[in-house]
């Protein structure tokens, strides 16, 4: 019996043209909480899919207990003793705790046997960890604290000796996030191993024993926790990176352009995603928005575009009231002067099935410019199209071709083509960058400025932190759906990093 | 990720991804023909020579295919919104009472080209109604498209026999059917179209609710792929999502396009109660409704596909008598499996054939490009 | 006494139509609690019926039929199974496909061996199942109610019809009381809660679509060679979607399913014996109004007016592991 519960040697992992995990090397030591942190996209989720079985690595190997295994699905990473509660539940929402915690672990064709089994086993598990919860409760009418718990149960009831939890918080209000790093305590004491994945660095310093940091795919760095800082991690976990610059005058802002107040949305199973946010945007500035992804940008930006009902709050644009709450018209917002560059350019911004002439004009389609009598006019579409190919540099230069064939930076050019090239008073953009390739970025980079400079209100969202940083006048930093902080331009790039892991200031992270 | 399967040139999505399909499909309806003891050659020949061997055949094939032009855009114009109308069945029906109104109050007054117009505008609407329950329940109140259009079916069907035995039957008969109509309900035969080319139609019931078909698939090509409407669904149908973004209203878009495939089902009805049997039976969908998505599948939902595949299965269902009556074993319900085969490989095993295809041309691709960079050298 | 005597009639009648509607209904059950949807019921039963008419006719033995019956439709389910399962295409079509080769094939092959315009022989003797007559039926018959309820309606029917009924509980039974049962329900809600502990997805479904062909084959069986004497040309004549509608009327639980085909089944058998005749204080209902009232009210329960219908919520949608 050694007393390292797993170990990871040279794990390495592609997904087609992405290097998701690059030669990982972990030790992660018995009856001890390890944090795994690091940036939305570093490996982090990859790296655990692996060690339950969901994918299989390229390269590297896994040691359980010391001993060599091949965890070639989830069946032989539970056999192995490895449990693992989803960031996502995998949960059947009409089913009793019991049935759930059952499922995949009964004993017997026949359930009578399991069920009394599963009962006595639960109120053991319930006494010894305190892991309260009625195991004839449905899972959708538990809050969602309970239904993480249940993912706990599940992992115990199969006996697992390791446990995953991947973003475990992200769901939870902060009494219940407390709640749940006392019981992760217990479980320790109990002589359990848990790696904690999370990109909340108060989250680490506040439970865990020891913290490994990844980075774009590679592991660069294993710290015992208490020697340790959240400045150290945060500058590990950012990078001294390359510093982006983009040329950039002074910002001139005008009138209040965009004006929110109190604006709260909540998602379909009620959870707040952005909390009473308020916020002005002037003409001739660009505010950026900071964040580790998923912590209520893309709401945000969804309510303000007219594609998401907010629950509170109002928007005004150009002065004028928009019906955030009620059926607010993403084609009346756009006769009236807003843009919207959507995050999610493949499914939102594009139809990649259409022809790229076709994607030049979505959402404007009703506009005059593009009517002959009752027919579209095809030969204004192409123009058009023809005029933004040329602007843009848009390649290859075929108004015709269908747009899944362009790159994914000619493809992001298509979109801000579209949404620039008609003088809206009020641009919001989200991830302009994601996925596109560095020539383009510098260029996509260069027109937001123009844009600003001809005097346009611009919201932007990023999670590259260097993007917000370059292109921003000013900078508000957003964490559990709220606005946690704002800053210039020239804000420090750790002041920041702090901000976004939910830690307020120096003084509660020195504590 | 976005894309398993390596992109494939035009000609072999539309055309040879579809030709296997259909080769697969006949293949196995032979070995059909093998099972029944006769030879699938012979049935092929009878196929072929019933449908374009003499001048009242092809007649025959092109009036089958007139119906099939309608329900096959019918099937493809919901689906370009994302919606499967499996209800053309009844869509059809009930435009036939549209049709079959309009010439039982004007048949004896106007001459047809009065009567037809109406007609047309009587079937759509008909077709167009029973469409629009079924595209209503789905926006405003969820209950999915396939089952409510199958449940239409069969209201349909039921409606159609009470009206037929209760309602337009003349006094004193028997037959469930309205009485015949006189010469304003009656639509002349294209006998001068196939003539130009030296045919002689015989007493092919071929009739000018082709050249409406023609116009009905142009239109639908400019609807789809020109107006702003069109525009709006095909984003609906590709991207439920872009559309929200755009401001589309999806709710509008859905019950349109099932209105606009209700009534092109609708005018399905013409075909055979105002240009074959001048009366409204029981029975005159006969499947059409259904052979419509056989006939969208392999036509792609474009309405350059549509055609020739609408005059495929025409020749399958005239070519079809003819192969029943020289080969008795062999009924026209042969067509219904072709159809069916035609369905499971074009439709719901459209992928089972192209990784192979891909790989063919992806492989054939990188040979040719290692050849072009050998010559380079 | 007439009315009486007319409402024994009517629900032995009832009970004979609905059979093959709660073996289909109850067989979709099966498939679509998995999460793959089966419009492909109708073709499965007629299939079935046409197996076991023609074998029957062939063999002379009734459980020869029986089996081949079964053989057809869970063939014909993992046909469905093949193209929804493994190539993810579209279930809805895939079902309309099956319905239509299955009712081309049944009549081509039908007259090509049999001869008899799309029939296959009748069947008599060891060939047809018979009826079961339970004991004392006929010295208890005299007895005022009692006596024809035991004698016509409990008493008298085919060893077919007594498995459709017990099949009731006994799907319950697997569903709620059995590992199977909890892991079938578990892959038409949340394929990923199934996938993540270590179960097989499409092997899950291959096994729920197989349980569908069963019964859908039993249902089919049971119309050629109990309820009438051998196979008619499209005989199902719109049963399996009935079954759907009864399926998706019993928002998806067995003894919801019996009810259902129940009540659609009386509607039938009450418009047969209705034929016209004016009912008191409603008057004269056109039978077709009869037949199509279980679509009608189907599509007003799928419209929500009367309670809601929630689907498995997998239902209709391939597996695809998330990334």
């Amino acid at each position: 019996m050694s007393d390292i519960a797993i170990e990871l040697r040279g794990i390495d992992k592609s997904f087609g043209p992405v290097h998701a995990n690059k030669h990982i090397d972990l030790v992660v030591k018995k009856g001890t909480i390890h944090g795994i942190i690091g940036e939305n996209g570093a490996g982090k989720s990859t790296l655990m899919s692996i060690l339950y079985g969901f994918y299989q690595a390229d390269h590297g190997e896994i040691l359980i207990d010391g001993k060599v295994l091949t965890i070639k699905d989830p069946n032989a990473a539970i056999a192995s003793g490895i449990g693992m509660v989803h960031q996502h539940f995998m949960l059947v929402d009409n089913f009793t705790v019991l049935e759930n915690v059952m499922l995949g672990a009964e004993d017997s064709p026949v359930l009578n046997a399991s069920i009394s089994r599963a009962r006595v086993e639960l109120k053991r598990l319930e006494r010894e960890y305190a892991l309260e919860v009625n195991p004839d409760a449905l899972i959708q009418e538990l809050p969602v604290g309970l239904q993480q718990r249940v993912e706990i149960l599940k992992a115990l009831y199969r006996k697992a000796d390791i446990l995953i939890l991947d973003e475990p918080t992200g769901v939870l209000t902060p009494p219940e996030a407390d709640h749940l790093f006392r019981i992760l305590e217990q479980l320790k004491n109990q002589g359990k191993t848990i790696i904690l994945i999370t990109h909340k660095l108060r989250e680490i310093m506040a439970v865990t024993d020891e913290v490994s940091v990844m980075r774009r795919g590679e592991m660069v760095a294993t710290r015992e926790t208490d020697k340790t800082s959240v400045e150290e991690l945060a500058e590990l976990m950012v990078g001294r990176r390359v510093l982006l610059r983009v040329e950039k005058g002074e910002a001139r802002p005008g009138d209040v352009k965009l004006s929110v107040r109190n604006l709260t949305v909540r998602d379909t199973r009620g959870v707040t995603m952005v909390d009473d946010v308020s916020f002005d945007i002037r003409a001739g500035e660009i505010v950026g928005i900071a964040g580790v992804a998923g912590n209520g940008q893309s709401e945000l930006l969804e309510a303000i575009a007219g594609i998401r009902r907010a629950a509170g709050g109002t928007v005004d644009l150009n002065g004028s009231k928009v019906d955030v709450t009620g059926l607010a018209d993403p084609a009346d917002l756009r006769t009236r002067g807003l843009a919207h560059v959507p995050e999610d350019r493949h499914h939102v911004g594009l139809v990649l099935k259409f022809e790229e002439s076709e994607n030049a004009i979505l959402g404007y389609h009703r506009d005059p410019a593009y009517k002959k009598g009752p027919l579209l006019d095809i030969a204004a579409m192409r123009a058009d199209a023809e005029a933004n190919i040329a602007r843009y540099d848009i390649r290859p230069p075929n108004p015709r071709l269908k747009t899944a064939n362009f790159s994914g930076g000619n493809q992001q050019k298509i979109v801000l083509a579209r949404e620039m090239e008609r003088n809206p008073d009020v641009l919001i953009i989200g991830q302009p960058t994601r996925g596109v390739d560095v020539g383009a970025i510098e260029f996509i980079h260069k027109r937001i400025i123009e844009m600003r400079d001809q005097g346009k209100a611009v919201l932007l969202v990023s999670v590259e932190l260097d993007e917000i940083r370059a292109l921003s006048d000013r900078i508000l930093v957003m964490f559990a759906g709220r606005v946690v902080g704002e800053r210039d331009a020239d804000a420090d790039e750790g002041d920041l990093g702090l901000l976004m892991a939910g830690v307020e200031n120096r003084m509660e992270a020195a504590q | 990720m976005s894309n398993p399967y390596a992109k494939l040139p035009g000609w072999a999505e539309y055309g040879l991804i579809p030709l296997i399909n259909l080769v697969v499909a006949f293949l196995m309806a032979g070995l059909v023909v093998l099972l029944v003891g006769e030879s699938p050659l012979e049935a092929a020949y009878h196929l072929i020579n019933g449908a374009f061997g003499r001048g009242e055949y092809i007649g025959f094939t092109l009036y089958y295919a007139t119906t099939f032009i309608f329900t096959g855009l019918a099937v493809a114009v919901a689906s370009h919104a994302g919606l499967f109308n499996i209800g053309g069945e009844g869509q059809a029906y009930v435009g036939g009472i549209g049709v079959a109104l309009v010439c039982l109050w004007l048949d004896r007054l106007m001459p047809w080209y009065v009567v037809f117009p109406l007609a047309i505008l009587g079937s759509a609407a008909f077709g167009a109604m029973w469409a629009f329950l079924p595209g209503w329940l789905q926006a405003k109140r969820g209950s999915h498209i396939v089952i409510t259009t199958i449940m239409f079916n069969f209201i349909a069907s039921s409606l159609m026999v009470y009206l037929l035995t209760r309602v337009l039957k003349p006094l004193g008969s028997m037959a469930p059917q309205t009485r015949t109509f006189e010469a304003g309900g009656q639509l002349p035969k294209l006998d001068w179209l196939l003539g130009i080319f030296g045919l002689d139609i015989g007493n092919a019931p071929f009739n000018v609710s082709f050249l409406l078909a023609l116009l009905a698939a142009f239109g639908c090509w400019l609807l789809i792929w020109r107006t702003r409407l069109g525009y709006e669904m095909r984003v609906m149908g590709h991207s439920p999502s872009a559309a929200r973004y755009a401001g589309i209203k999806d709710a509008r878009i859905t019950i349109i396009a099932m209105m606009i495939s209700g009534a092109l089902c609708g005018m399905m009805a013409l075909n055979p109660i105002m240009g074959e049997q001048f009366r409204m039976q029981l029975d005159f969908v006969q499947g059409a409704g259904f052979v419509g998505i056989a006939v969208a599948l392999m036509g792609r939902s474009h309405p350059v596909g549509i055609i020739p595949a609408a005059i495929l299965f025409g020749m399958l269902y005239q070519g079809g008598a003819e192969i029943s009556f020289e080969m008795p074993t062999i009924s026209r319900d042969m067509i219904v499996i072709i159809q069916g085969l035609v369905i499971l490989f074009a439709g719901a095993l459209e992928n089972m054939f192209r990784p192979a295809i891909s790989r063919i041309f992806a492989s054939a691709a990188s040979r040719g490009s290692a050849a072009a960079a050998t010559k380079g050298a | 006494m007439d009315v009486f005597h007319m409402l024994v009639t009517v629900l032995e009648s009832t009970i004979r139509v609905s059979v093959p509607l709660i073996f289909a209904a109850l067989g979709g059950l099966f498939t679509e609690r998995a999460g793959v949807f089966d419009i492909g019921l109708e073709g499965k039963m007629l299939g079935a019926a046409f197996a076991a008419g023609a074998v029957a006719a062939v063999s002379g033995s009734v459980w020869a039929g029986l089996f081949a019956a079964i053989l057809i439709s869970v063939l014909l389910s993992l046909v469905h199974g093949y193209a929804s399962i493994t190539q993810r295409g579209s279930q809805i079509v895939s079902g309309v496909a099956i319905n239509f080769v299955v009712f081309g094939s049944t009549v081509i092959l039908g007259e090509a061996w049999f001869r008899q315009g799309g029939r296959t022989p009748a069947l008599s003797g060891d060939a047809r199942f018979g009826t079961i007559t339970f004991p004392f039926a006929e010295e208890i018959r005299p007895v005022p109610v009692i006596g024809p309820i035991y004698a016509d309606l409990i008493s008298g029917h085919f060893f077919l019809t007594y498995l459709a009924f017990a099949m009731v509980p006994i799907t319950w039974w697997i569903l709620y009381r059995t590992r199977f049962g909890l892991r079938l329900r578990a892959v038409g809600e949340n394929p990923g809660a199934v996938d993540t502990a270590g179960i097989s997805v499409v092997w899950m479904r291959y096994r729920a679509v197989i349980c569908c062909g069963i019964l859908a084959g039993l249902g089919g069986a049971y119309l050629s060679l109990a309820m009438t004497a051998g196979f008619v040309k499209g005989m199902t004549a719109g049963k399996g979607y009935i079954a759907l509608a009864a399926l998706i009327f019993a928002k998806w639980k067995p003894l919801n399913v019996m009810l259902a085909c129940l009540l659609f089944g009386f509607l039938d058998a009450f418009a047969i014996r209705l034929q016209g005749n004016p009912l008191p204080l409603i008057g004269q209902v056109p039978v077709q109004l009869m037949q199509a009232l279980p679509y009608i009210l189907t599509v007003i329960l799928l419209a929500g007016f009367i309670g809601k219908a929630v689907p498995p919520k997998a239902g209709g949608v391939p597996y695809v592991k998330e990334r």
